[in-house]
């Protein structure tokens, strides 16, 4: 096993290989990015002006679905899921993924499950168009055809997602170096192993959720159908007893990114490391019994209500705690500002303001003004753009001198930064008033009081929009072109296991284990 | 936890992707076949994925064979099957906590309590019970319904009943079923082959006629108790509980028939055959699912 990768295509089917299939994962990932970002854009060159512009309002429906779907579980998921592959056995020691083989599986399964989901576009009746979230009975009684197709890509997403994460949590358990305990693995490697975790107890949950939608729809069950003394409200808690944990799916890797950068560019060890796994694991706990809070106005007792209040309040315990750990690393540390490190303080303000419209959306009475209006969407892309998306855009510029060997142009990366925050809050922030002054979302054509702050919010789009390409730019020109490094460390402060082997990295690393102290 | 000296990292193998493509195949055959299309892909994704899976199987079993796997590698294969386990648990938990909604919140509500958005107005006259025989459909629309609840009830018949009563032999053959396995594991781990044998024999035996059972009372469901997947949430959650508990049985079934085949071809060692416990773990596993579907499905009414 002591050779290179194989030639040609077949080095990409059939590889075995942790950084084959986390370098498959990350531009898959990056062209779903893409794909779902078109969506967006065509939703808000829409929503640019008021009344119908360019689209019709069913497909603007199919947008905004098919926006959601390809964000959520094509791009935000795969990429942490490749930076796992190629991170986690570097930081851990090991020779590679405990289940190399399996591991292929599950990144080869995405590619089949979203050409299905993206297919449904051009089918007749078009793609699904019942929002992300896919609620009973616009998801059963009034689908489209295309509907079918929809749940058996999510059943083969998830078994991806299931493999996926029992083999990150087999190598995590089972292949760490030895003098690697648990206390001593990096934040990274700690937060994957609780989303692994996260994963494999929800994603079964998503799969019988759309297999109780394909049931009522085909074979005349009544899971959702009040008539046959089912109930659509039993829809909704089964979707968010899986979808409150999702979001914890996609923000705890990112939390475990920003616990490597934020040291490594303040040339101070992370503050608190206890503190943060214990933060980690008490938020993925919390994430089981908080789900309602996005059904207050179902109809809910209000003991029901009270509780997952007050519930969901709590979590702000815990994600405070990583956040003033984060700002005291940064304390009297040795700062330098290169692009990583950007991206990463710009998480922490921004995931904060996101958390906080959080619990202005926890408040059960206060919701009743919020929901289901621009203010959630504002909050909602506060927490996935600005959180998950920029530190996974942070962990692209700081690990890849190490995939790569070769140094990506920081000026370029600092101008895709500054652009990218500004294109982001111009984006979103505006959002916030549109929602609290009452626009609902999901709409495709709005109120004229709602014109400006909706066009300012479109110009900030495009913004962003454009700086993603500058980014794919960047990275295609670094990995042809860049400037060659060559030290194992990239970054002076930078600690961990990964930094400690060849740049850029070999094919095999760790065929024996390393010692750690 | 530490790593040995070698940890077995496999060469390229073509089977990953091919699996990819089967499940692909069968996914959108699925689709295509539930709206009314051809079987066709399905039934070709079937076949990669069987062809697929019969390889990858030999391979994981030659390997082992040819003593490539260290005592670290079985481990990742324990962990792997004890987390694929637990997400069958979720998978049931879903459909548990569906069932438990419903009889516990939406049928009361249903029914007028606690005035919940005026459903006693919109479902006027419909009383909530558990076994749901006449559902809201029918309680307004009565002949006219579309979701006509069942004619009569799977729960439990009296205690004058009991010895006719189907669920009951279903446990007494899956509860045993259990306990032969276990002795079959502990003639295993004794060197008694002869023993092992026969006991996994027994176990897939009764498991085979457990499936009977269920298909028989799945037959008698249909035909004269007019109980069927349309008779409103009681017909929903009683076939879509005991029907996935059921294919989970013949997968386990089928495991453990390989496991017996692989056992007369004189696979195992007293002290390596993870194959044969990770299949009789499954085993226990749909066990203690059966016994929750007892209780909660067949008994408390």
């Amino acid at each position: 096993m002591a050779h290179g990768p194989a030639k040609g295509i077949g080095r990409w089917l059939f590889t075995t290989n942790h950084k084959d299939i986390g370098t498959m994962y990350l531009w898959f990932s990056f062209a779903m990015f893409l794909l779902g970002g078109f969506f967006a854009m065509v939703i808000r060159a829409e929503l640019f002006q008021p009344g119908m512009q360019l689209v019709k309002p069913e497909f603007f429906n199919q947008m905004t679905t098919m926006h959601g779907l390809v964000m959520v579980f094509g791009a935000i998921m795969p990429v942490f899921v490749g930076l796992a592959n190629w991170m986690i056995p570097m930081m851990i020691g090991a020779p590679d993924m405990a289940l190399p083989r399996m591991n292929n599986l599950s990144f080869w399964i995405l590619p089949f499950a979203f050409l299905m989901l993206s297919s449904t576009l051009f089918m007749d009746g078009g793609a699904p168009n019942f929002g992300w979230t896919f609620y009973a009975p616009l998801s059963t009684t009034y689908a489209p055809d295309s509907v079918n197709f929809f749940i058996f890509a999510i059943h083969i997403m998830g078994a991806s997602s299931i493999m996926g994460s029992i083999n990150i949590i087999a190598t995590v358990l089972n292949l760490r170096a030895p003098g690697m305990t648990l206390m001593k693995m990096p934040m990274f490697v700690w937060t994957w192993l609780i989303t692994a975790f996260l994963l494999i107890a929800v994603m079964p949950v998503l799969a019988g959720a759309v297999t109780m939608m394909l049931m009522d729809i085909n074979f005349g069950t009544s899971f959702f159908n009040a008539a046959g003394g089912g109930d659509p409200v039993l829809f909704q808690h089964v979707f968010w007893f899986f979808g409150h944990p999702e979001v914890y799916i996609i923000i705890l890797p990112a939390f475990g990114v920003i616990s490597h950068i934020i040291p490594t560019f303040s040339r101070k060890p992370l503050f608190g490391y206890s503190s943060m796994v214990y933060a980690t694991a008490s938020i993925a706990f919390l994430s089981f019994i908080v789900w309602a809070h996005h059904m207050f106005l179902v109809g809910m007792p209000v003991g029901g209500q009270l509780y997952f209040m007050y519930a969901t309040m709590l979590i702000a315990v815990p994600t405070a705690a990583k956040v003033f750990n984060w700002i005291s690393t940064m304390f009297r540390g040795s700062l330098s500002y290169e692009t990583p490190m950007l991206f990463a303080i710009a998480f922490v303000i921004l995931f904060t303001i996101g958390g906080f419209t959080g619990l202005m959306l926890a408040i059960a009475p206060a919701d009743v003004q919020y929901h289901d209006t621009y203010f959630v969407v504002a909050h909602f892309h506060y927490v996935m753009v600005a959180g998950s998306l920029f530190s996974a855009t942070a962990a692209v510029y700081y690990w890849l001198p190490k995939w790569c060997g070769r140094m990506y142009n920081e000026t370029m990366g600092k101008v895709q930064f500054w652009i990218s925050f500004i294109g982001f809050n111009v984006t979103f922030f505006p959002q916030h008033f549109l929602g609290l002054a009452g626009m609902p979302r999901r709409y495709a054509d709005y109120a004229l009081q709602f014109s400006d702050w909706n066009m300012i919010s479109s110009i900030g789009a495009f913004i962003y929009g454009a700086a993603q390409l500058l980014f794919l730019f960047n990275v295609v020109r670094t990995i042809r072109s860049g400037k060659p490094v060559s030290e194992p460390k990239t970054w002076e402060g930078a600690e961990g296991l990964e930094w400690t082997v060849a740049t850029p990295a070999p094919y095999h690393t760790f065929s024996t284990a390393p010692v750690v102290k | 936890m530490s790593t040995e000296s070698s940890y077995y990292v496999p060469e390229q193998s073509k089977l990953p992707v091919l699996a990819a493509l089967g499940m692909g195949l069968m996914a959108y055959g699925a689709g295509s076949w539930v709206q009314g299309g051809s079987a066709l892909v399905l039934l070709a994704g079937a076949l990669v994925m069987v062809f697929t899976l019969y390889n990858w199987f030999s391979t994981v079993i030659h390997e082992n064979m040819a003593g490539m796997n260290s005592a670290q590698l079985k481990r990742s294969y324990v962990w792997g099957m004890s987390w694929f386990i637990f997400s069958e648990v979720m998978f049931f938990a879903c459909f548990f906590g569906a069932l438990f909604y419903v009889r516990v919140l939406a049928l009361p509500w249903l029914g007028g309590e606690g005035g919940h958005a005026g459903n006693d107005l919109l479902w006027e006259g419909f009383e909530p019970a558990w076994p749901l025989m006449t559902t809201p459909d029918m309680a307004v629309n009565g002949e006219n319904a579309q979701f006509m609840g069942p004619e009569q009830h799977m729960s439990f018949p009296g205690w004058a009943n009991l010895l006719g009563w189907l669920p009951l032999w279903n446990t007494i053959v899956l509860l045993s079923s259990s306990v032969t396995v276990h002795i079959a594991h502990t003639a295993l781990k004794n060197s008694n082959r002869a023993k092992f044998n026969l006991w996994l024999g027994i176990t897939v035996l009764l498991g085979a006629i457990f499936i009977v059972l269920q298909v028989e009372e799945y037959i008698h469901a249909y035909q004269h108790m007019g109980l069927t997947l349309e008779s409103g949430i009681y017909g929903t959650t009683f076939f879509m509980l005991t029907g996935f508990h059921g294919a989970h049985v013949t997968m386990g079934t089928i495991m453990l028939l390989i496991m017996f085949l692989r056992g007369l071809k004189g696979h195992f060692s007293p002290d390596d055959q993870f194959g044969f416990e990770a299949a009789s773990w499954y085993w226990h596993f749909v066990d203690v699912v059966w016994v929750g579907l007892f209780i909660f499905v067949y008994v408390l009414a």
